[in-house]
């Protein structure tokens, strides 16, 4: 059969190895579906992007680190050890035969499906610590990525001791690296509150936390054991600007109020981590009682795409599961099962049937995290970055202005959504491409969620109607020579061309034959391109 | 009245308004053309399935240098105006640089410099010292290189939008969201578009849908010969600003953003089955890598450079990838369009010679004679398996 020698057909990829099941995330649940896979019998890979690099960290990767990590963090050796310590099972997976490899980021999952059919098999692509990428063959994917927090624009929220609660968490009980000692927490939903709880064992002075409703978001139980802390909840109050200096932030203003602290930490929503996911091509949706945008998911975990399960966090977050990390596990087991299955080895007698039902799920995060966005967004004046990494307002946003470097304000009017919108609603990734909201280095992990509960806003529809801007990979900044491939197919090379290279697409109009045929093209040896 | 509310009223409204001319697509070629005929006063209507722009028109190198089309001397005419047309940005930058590492390369690019000097257009030869002064992120890996004094490039994305708010203000109509299920006829003239959202009525329709438009011309037995291919690029972190961000070569297309990203694509691509519902993913894969490689060889001083995105697009192709715009027998008011991959940079030109088509019946500024359908008639009926353009899944069967 003819193949076009300038397409994919007869070129290969640079696999450095294979395994049959690789799991994402050495949390709770990729931790637990290591075991069970590597029980089963399989080859089992676990990387985990901890200890991640100083550098990285300072790039909100791959979460809302905000400058609140100490400088031991530059250890990643003693940080290595620390992860160890935190977690004594990575040591007892790497007994049983586990492909352990710590510090290392999965930046791509690729997968055959619609519009992509040409790779050998499943693939994966890693980022050592050292810089170094990798690509990984892989049979049956477990992606249990976790959660980061939901970005807030207030004046000061760039300056460094403004992160996420579930960085801080992960800081404090993971690398014992947390910088922040006093601090004051927005947001009261189950997840932060448990934080708050881990942080304070964790030697954190919490001064107080900041709820915009007139009660906490979390249960009544979940709110007394914070008040047995002696740890004032404020309600109806919230964020009207950060105290800072040189030196970091001193303080936040609220409504009525002025608070000392050295950091100040984000709690307003747990978000699961599905950028790896969404970017191999997995089908999201909003699911309010699943902590926002999930992996639509089948049995067992199952996501759009065939070989690729998620597990823990990133599949969905709530209460009653944050509280408890067996239901996480659970998930965990249930994932390695089914992909143990998929992969035809023997599963077991004790085989668990199902996921988790969820129990709560009458708390309204999408109108919760509206709420939010709607106490601060009347004070985000034309100095507050909404896009850190763009440097683009909340004005801008709603209004869709050209990026400010165009000195386009001048000629140009101002255009409302409405005029950008059509029939359907908002579009992020419209909007994203035309104010360069999210389009910076960090990809929209401090804004994204924010943008999208301003539009919501902004058009007055519940937050799940609005979709979330989508995640490319590669969904972990990776350095030009570090992407390229070490060993090329050199067919790549001798059949690489900038576009199609049709012998006829760039002949000029004046030289062309009157009738095309193929059979005409087989005179030529040349074969002539751009 | 809310978004939701608009959108319950549409669902239970079928009586549309049609248009003078209706146009399937709201790409850039369908979107310029509209653009041109309500700035000729003509009732307009574009009807998109999805989002204005969102697919191959929103989604390539923003290059404007087409030496090979009868549209070129229109392409450049037009584009330095075009901010100042539309009256919003396009960020068209002038000028070209190309950058060959090796003599053969040199050689191959030589081609279209030719070309364009044949139509009375200006190219330096530039050598590699020559070369790295005006690319500061060049390095010892440049053999030589050609200056364009002409040409350059645009943001595909702002420009898609500008078309649209043009549009807007001059009174046409873009309807997204809206998809075609057919056409009503009476004798030799398309009378009217079925939708999902109703019938619009047209005096003329034009189909520009991109890797739709012949899917679409067939429910009017008209035939256009089209393979579908999905093709990657990347982009970087911003990097400081290069004196020309349309520099290119070394087997990639591409530029600088104004915003300072090195934005490229090249390689191999592959061909794919249309998907009829804009649904489907629009991967990219790990030739992410090969890319970043050659953008690397391109520019040894950005290698370090992070790559944050990388995505893929979904582009038409003609069997000798080459545009056709034409209106088609027996129909008496129908015109089709599809560029074949080379849509973006042309679009100014290409949607004013549309335009004319659309009211006179010929283009007063282009010879489109090359870019008509009948230089198909004798192609082979297998012609995209004798191109090895089929999908693997459709080889395989």
């Amino acid at each position: 059969m003819t193949f076009d020698p300038r397409s994919v057909a007869g070129k290969t990829l640079d696999i450095a190895s294979r395994t049959e099941v690789l799991v994402v995330g050495a949390g709770p649940a990729g931790l637990a579906a290591a075991k069970q896979a590597i029980d089963g019998g399989a080859t089992v890979m676990l990387v985990d992007e901890n200890p991640v690099a100083f550098e990285t960290m300072g790039e909100s990767v791959p979460q809302l680190w905000g400058g609140l990590m100490g400088g031991q963090i530059r250890n990643r050796n003693a940080m290595t050890e620390r992860m160890l310590e935190a977690r004594p099972e990575l040591a007892d997976l790497f007994e049983t035969g586990v492909d352990i490899r710590l510090g290392t980021a999965c930046w791509g999952l690729f997968v055959n499906h619609a519009n992509l059919n040409w790779m050998p098999g499943s693939i994966a692509g890693l980022a050592d610590a050292d810089g170094g990428s990798q690509l990984i063959g892989f049979d049956q994917a477990i992606v249990a990525t976790g959660r980061r927090d939901m970005g807030l624009a207030f004046h000061g929220w760039d300056q460094p001791g403004v992160g996420g609660i579930s960085a801080a968490a992960t800081l404090a009980t993971l690398y014992a690296a947390l910088e922040g000692k006093a601090a004051v927490v927005l947001g009261t939903t189950p997840e932060t509150l448990l934080s708050v709880i881990d942080l304070v064992k964790a030697g954190v002075t919490i001064k107080a936390i900041v709820e915009q409703g007139d009660h906490p978001f979390a249960d009544a139980t979940l709110v007394a054991r914070i008040e047995a802390l002696g740890i004032p909840i404020l309600t109806g109050e919230t964020v009207r600007g950060a105290g800072f200096d040189t030196n970091g932030i001193h303080g936040i203003r609220l409504r009525d109020t002025e608070i000392a602290c050295d950091s100040i930490l984000l709690g307003l929503g747990a978000v699961p981590v599905i950028d790896l996911l969404q970017a191999a091509g997995v089908r999201t949706i909003f699911d309010g009682s699943r902590g926002g945008f999930v992996p639509v998911l089948g049995d067992s975990g199952s996501t759009t795409l065939a070989n690729v399960r998620a597990a823990g966090d990133c599949a969905g977050i709530w209460g009653t599961k944050s509280a408890d990390e067996r239901v996480s596990r659970r998930e965990g087991r249930i994932a390695a099962d089914a992909a143990l299955g998929a992969l035809g080895k023997d599963v077991g007698s004790d085989q668990e049937p199902t996921m988790a039902t969820i129990p709560d799920a009458a708390l309204d995060i999408g109108y919760y995290r509206k709420q939010w966005v709607r106490t601060v967004l009347e004070t985000l004046r034309d100095d507050v970055p909404v896009c850190q990494c763009e440097d683009v307002w909340a004005r801008e946003i709603l209004e869709v202005h050209p990026p400010r470097y165009l000195n386009a304000a001048a000629w140009v009017e101002p255009k409302s959504l409405t005029q950008l919108l059509g029939e359907g609603p908002p579009n992020p990734d419209q909007v994203k491409r035309l104010t360069r909201a999210g389009m910076g280095h960090c990809q929209g992990r401090r804004c994204r969620e924010q943008v999208q509960a301003m539009l919501a806003l902004q058009e007055n529809l519940e937050l799940g109607a609005v979709s979330l801007a989508v995640y490319r990979s590669p969904v972990r900044p990776l350095s030009l020579q570090d992407l390229s491939p070490a060993h090329e197919d050199p067919a790549m090379a001798e059949q690489w061309d900038s576009w199609f290279g049709m012998p006829r697409q760039w002949t000029p109009y004046w030289e062309i034959e009157k009738r095309y045929t193929v059979a005409s093209l087989a005179r030529e040896t040349d074969h002539v391109t751009e | 009245m809310s978004r939701s509310e608009q959108a319950e009223r549409l669902g239970e409204d079928e009586r549309v308004a049609g248009a003078s001319v209706v146009i399937i697509g709201g790409g850039v070629t369908g979107l310029s053309t509209a653009f041109w005929l309500a700035d000729a006063g003509v009732d307009v209507l574009v009807l998109e399935r999805g989002v204005a722009g969102w697919e191959a028109s929103g989604r390539n190198g923003g290059g404007c240098t087409h030496p090979q089309s009868p549209l070129f001397n229109e392409e450049q005419r037009l584009w330095p105006m075009m901010d100042q047309i539309l009256g919003y940005p396009t960020e068209f930058q002038p000028k070209r640089i190309r950058m060959a590492l090796s003599p053969q390369q040199f050689e191959l690019y030589s081609r279209s410099v030719r070309n364009s000097q044949q139509q009375g257009f200006e190219v330096d030869a530039l050598d590699a010292k020559e070369v790295r002064d005006l690319v500061p992120l060049a390095g010892d890996t440049v053999y030589a290189g050609h200056l364009y004094h002409f040409g350059g490039h645009a943001n595909p994305h702002r420009t898609v939008q500008a078309y649209a708010w043009a549009l807007a203000d001059r009174g046409g109509r873009l309807r997204q969201h809206v998809a075609v299920t057919g056409f009503t006829t009476a004798g030799d003239r398309v009378t009217g578009v079925q939708t999902d959202k109703g019938i619009f009525s047209c005096d003329h329709v034009l189909i520009a849908a991109g890797p739709q438009t012949g899917r679409l011309a067939g429910l009017l037995d008209v035939a256009i010969p089209l393979r579908t291919a999905r093709a990657e690029m990347i982009v970087t972190e911003p990097l400081p600003l290069m004196p020309i961000g349309g520099t290119d070569g070394a087997g990639l297309y591409g530029r600088q953003t104004l915003r300072g990203n090195l934005a490229y694509g090249g390689g191999p691509h592959e061909w794919v089955e249309t998907e009829e519902m804009p649904t489907a993913n629009r991967p990219s894969t790990p030739l992410a890598g090969n890319i970043a490689q050659r953008v690397a060889q391109l520019f040894p001083k950005a290698a370090h450079a992070k790559v944050i995105r990388s995505w893929a697009g979904i582009i038409e192709n003609t069997p000798d990838g080459r545009p056709v715009l034409d209106q088609p027998e027996p129909w008496a008011n129908l015109t089709v369009a599809t560029m074949s991959g080379v849509g973006f940079g042309l679009s100014p030109a290409t949607g004013r010679a549309l335009m004319q088509l659309i009211m006179h019946g010929q283009c007063d500024f282009a010879d489109l004679s090359t870019l008509r359908l009948e230089r198909f008639a004798e192609l082979e009926p297998d012609w995209d398996a004798l191109q090895g353009w089929l999908p693997r899944e459709v080889a395989a069967v």
